[in-house]
């Protein structure tokens, strides 16, 4: 048997019925990244030695009836922007290249507490801002399903290691789309929950009123599993929400006689590829099938939430990361006059193109005489963006759409012109700006082998919904992997 | 919108970034263009619409003021580029 073509929920039930130990699972993920990173490049760090000591640790404790959860023993990868006491965390960026925090994020924790085996950290766009990999100062991920195209981002290592088997399962961010998109692009399945659920405490800012922790992971019980675990309601977040209904996996329900789906027509218009409609509608079709009521409408606003959103995560991404300045943490540069030549070069030296682009940009709509006109604009285009979301949950249960207009792109195709690049993300930022859950799950192929995903949107708070269906709709499908992955061992 | 290279200083003043001629150059065209995609946002109304920072109905989360935490000095240099005397050590800020 080969345990990683397993699902985290199967290895951990294997683990769990003594058929193998975690360090075999651990062993297993290890020797899979060992083989098979030096072509994804999906890990900025993998720490083998504390992973197989932490693995008998972990071991240890479920013989003793201490740790009996669905994922103990199971191994998982982080994305890169989490802090993890004592292990790298450099946010794909230069300026963090040197960064060992002293605590952990909260998500990162609730793992630990529930005895996952943490492998390594993920490779991403940098400081989250991109949606290829191709930003990272530890070079591009590759798509497992074909090296010379993007994986999509900006959790592109989270689900490039999924799709390639590298590790069962990961967590990603999700900014505009940072986890959804690179879930469609590498076929396979994401979760970004509600503005809130999870605790936002040492995951390192990008746009603090739209980052959100969650899984990705080859199926939707998988990911409604980490979900349960890590959106627990965590005091040292603000806007962590303290709900108790967090009980994700009671969604695993394959019925969806009655709910109803609403397909914005102002989704399937120019621009977007005609095979992934075709996809989604199909997708749409089987959901029908099944007992649910899908319907057209109009939802609005599609096309103003771009604009909006560039110019508040811009906003908020210039003030976030004016705390690196080459002072408390990361890189300072080694020549310098004076205080204000030191917090500039060390910035200028440690930041990237497209992360220079936005703390620009933010800083731009931020400043004096400008703020009405583009800050509080985008602020007021949001408040509309709610208000279509609302009406559209009037008479609806689930949005349903693309991830992304097109499969994933070549390599190097997309950073010559970020406005394009931008546009890629125009269904999965509104649901952001709005505040709600998205879950992205495979729906089918292009004509050059690439996979689709499909995106099903909740109400706020009501994940269980869009867990449920997409749990439905995954039951008529069966689990495809890339060519490369299949065919390993053959 | 056209962006003068007086803007693009005073926005690198404002974002503590110093720009080569060439990023300069390039940043200029990155803004204007990003500028005029965003004014798309003209075309609406939003007279009577309240800007919204929070999509959901936040209010203050308090808490007892209560000290839990210690002193965490030596965890909070370890990171630091350079320190001395238990201290973040920067360079001369005034004569």
């Amino acid at each position: 048997m080969d345990i990683m073509s397993l699902t985290a929920v199967e290895i951990g039930r294997k683990i769990k019925a003594r058929e193998i130990s975690v360090v075999d699972a651990t062993k297993a993920c290890i020797d899979s990244i060992e083989k098979y990173d030096k072509e994804y490049n999906c890990f900025v760090s993998v720490d083998k030695e504390a992973a197989l000591a932490n693995a008998e640790l972990v071991q240890k404790r479920i013989d003793a009836g201490e740790l009996t959860g669905p994922l103990a023993g199971v191994p998982i990868a982080i994305k890169d922007n989490m802090c993890m006491e004592g292990v790298l965390t450099s946010c794909s960026s230069k300026i963090l290249s040197n960064f060992v925090p002293t605590y952990s994020s909260d998500a990162v924790l609730k793992l630990i507490e529930a005895g996952a085996v943490i492998v390594g950290k993920t490779n991403m766009d940098e400081f989250a801002m991109g949606s290829t990999t191709e930003t990272s100062y530890y070079g591009p991920t590759k798509n497992p399903w074909d090296i010379n195209k993007v994986p999509g981002g900006s959790s592109g290592g989270s689900a490039a290691a999924v799709a390639a088997e590298e590790v069962p399962c990961a967590l990603g961010s999700d900014t505009g789309g940072s986890i959804r998109q690179p879930a469609s692009f590498c076929g396979v399945t994401g979760i970004k929950p509600t503005y809130g659920r999870v605790s936002r405490y040492g995951l390192i800012a990008y746009g603090s009123s739209l980052d959100q922790i969650g899984p990705i992971a080859k199926d939707v019980t998988d990911c409604a599993t980490l979900l349960e675990i890590i959106s627990q309601y965590d005091p040292k977040d603000s806007t962590s929400v303290n709900r108790g209904d967090n009980d994700f996996t009671s969604a695993l329900v394959d019925d969806v006689k009655g709910i109803k789906i609403g397909l914005p027509r102002d989704y399937f218009t120019e621009g977007l590829d005609p095979q992934i409609k075709e996809a989604v509608y199909k997708a749409a079709e089987v959901l029908k099938s099944k007992g649910a009521i899908v319907e057209e409408f109009d939802l609005g606003m599609v096309e103003y939430a771009i604009p909006a959103y560039y110019i508040i995560a811009s906003a908020e991404a210039s003030s976030n990361l004016e705390r690196f300045d080459g002072v408390k943490y990361g890189y300072r540069t080694e020549e310098y006059t004076d205080l204000h030549n030191m917090y500039k070069k060390s910035r200028s030296e440690g930041f990237g193109t497209e992360v220079k682009r936005r703390i620009m940009l933010g800083s731009f709509v931020l400043s004096s005489g400008y703020y009405d006109a583009y800050y509080v604009k985008a602020l007021k285009t949001k408040a509309l963006i709610k208000q279509a979301y609302d009406k559209a949950f009037e008479k609806y249960d689930i949005i349903m759409g693309p991830v992304a207009p097109t499969t994933a792109l070549k390599l190097g195709e997309s950073l010559s012109d970020p406005i394009k690049m931008y546009l890629g993300d125009v269904y999965t930022v509104p649901v952001n700006l709005a505040g709600l859950p998205g879950i992205s799950v495979p729906c089918g192929y292009d004509s050059d082998g690439m996979p689709i995903g499909l995106q099903m949107v909740g109400n706020a708070f009501d994940e269980k919904t869009i867990i449920r269906a997409a749990y439905a709709y995954e039951q008529t499908r069966t689990y495809s992997r890339p060519a490369g992955v299949s065919e390993r061992g053959l | 919108m056209t962006i003068t290279d007086e803007t693009i200083d005073y926005v690198g003043i404002l974002a503590k970034l110093e720009l080569s001629d060439e990023e300069k150059l390039q940043a200029k065209k990155d803004m204007s263009d990003m500028l005029d995609y965003v004014s798309k946002l003209n075309e609406l109304d939003t007279d009577n619409v309240e800007a919204m920072s929070h999509t959901f109905p936040y209010n203050n989360v308090f808490r007892e003021d209560e000290v839990k935490n210690g002193d965490d000095r030596e965890n909070l240099l370890k990171n630091a580029p350079c320190q001395k005397d238990g201290c973040y050590k920067v360079p001369k800020t005034f004569d």
